[in-house]
């Protein structure tokens, strides 16, 4: 038994680069949320079609639904919309948008280009909405139980795979 | 002299506001309240840049949380209080020194564990050696078996003929 000490050093050294190991796989970028199963911040904003009627997040509690923050400008935003566009098809829950820091002109031209799958979207021009939502890299997508918690936060364009193992699987024990 | 210190007063003072100039935005309106907030976005991360501050960065985002922070301390909020309103939108991760808490104690104490650890095993094994018999210094049994042995082994491999298999 005494003869195996010398290998404690070596499992310290696996141990110690497995968890390199993990470290390393993980994205930096991915920055948790400290918002996860907190009440989404309130927020009152002008819808971006109609500038004249705002909507608040008490408005839209009582059913879980989606919020993706999207902008114009946003390259990888182009990549998620076909994937949004043929979810909301879907019609599983709603499917908000915050048109982060953009102009109504180039937000609406985007929609009508590449198709708009939002129930509505929300114009966060200043993008303060967006700062309370801890956003910081479009798009980003939360998930509000119908009580207004943010039950779920993804950040970067949305996958098939996203959709299928994290979303969907969510919003059905939401549903629940 | 009293000339002398006046340019070159000037020029320190020239220099520091040129200093000041680049990292304040051009909205800089009230210097005492612009290093406060440089004094307290310099502690923290940017989320875009995460190796720049927010003070430092000019990434959307951190123009963005400067101004922020700059209306929060017009409004007479206090440091820390301009802190938490960045923590509670991008946790602790913000902070260049996180806090004290029961999941980042490995974070704060750990390279000094490991230390501590490093040092009582040398410790332990400097320790164990002073107390062995000088002999055990010496040369392995299997070599020792008559006197000179060794030396025969050093001697017929260094002068270059092949050794006993």
């Amino acid at each position: 038994m005494k003869r195996l000490w010398f290998l404690i050093p070596l499992a310290a050294f696996l141990a110690l680069a497995v968890v390199l190991a993990v470290g390393l796989k993980r994205d930096p970028r991915e920055v948790p949320s400290p918002l996860i199963d907190k009440p989404a911040p309130k927020f009152a904003l002008a819808r971006l079609d109609d500038a004249n009627k705002t909507v608040r997040l008490e408005d839209l509690k009582g059913k879980a639904f989606i919020l993706n923050v999207w902008a114009s400008w946003c390259v990888a935003c182009r990549e998620e919309h076909p994937i949004l566009v043929e979810f909301a098809k879907k019609r599983v829950v709603p499917l908000y948008g915050l048109n982060y820091k953009d102009t109504r002109p180039d937000a609406g031209a985007w929609l009508a280009r590449f198709g708009n799958p939002y129930d509505a979207s929300f114009f966060d021009e200043d993008g303060r909405v967006g700062l309370d939502f801890g956003v910081y890299g479009v798009p980003e997508t939360f998930i509000v139980d119908g009580n207004g918690v943010i039950r779920m936060k993804h950040i970067g364009p949305i996958t098939p795979e996203v959709l299928a193992n994290k979303i969907e699987p969510l919003l059905k024990k939401l549903d629940a | 002299m009293k000339a002398l210190r006046a340019v070159f007063g000037g020029c320190l003072l020239a220099a520091s506001l040129s200093l000041f100039a680049k990292e304040a935005a051009p909205e800089a309106a009230d210097p005492a309240l612009e290093a406060r907030m440089v004094k307290i976005t310099s502690e923290l991360r940017c989320l875009v840049c995460q190796n720049q501050t927010i003070a430092d960065s000019n990434a959307a985002l951190a123009v963005d949380l400067r101004r922020e922070a700059r209306a929060l301390i017009k409004q007479g909020k206090s440091d820390a209080e301009v802190v938490d309103y960045m923590t509670a939108r991008y946790g602790d991760f913000v902070l260049y020194r996180p806090p004290l808490r029961a999941t980042t104690l490995l974070l704060w104490f750990g390279p000094a564990l490991m230390l501590a650890g490093g040092a009582a095993v040398l410790i332990v094994v400097l320790r164990r050696r002073s107390r062995m018999a000088a002999d055990a210094f010496d040369a392995d049994e299997e070599l020792g078996e008559e006197p000179g042995a060794v030396d025969a082994a050093l001697a017929s491999t260094s002068a270059g003929t092949p050794g006993p298999a």
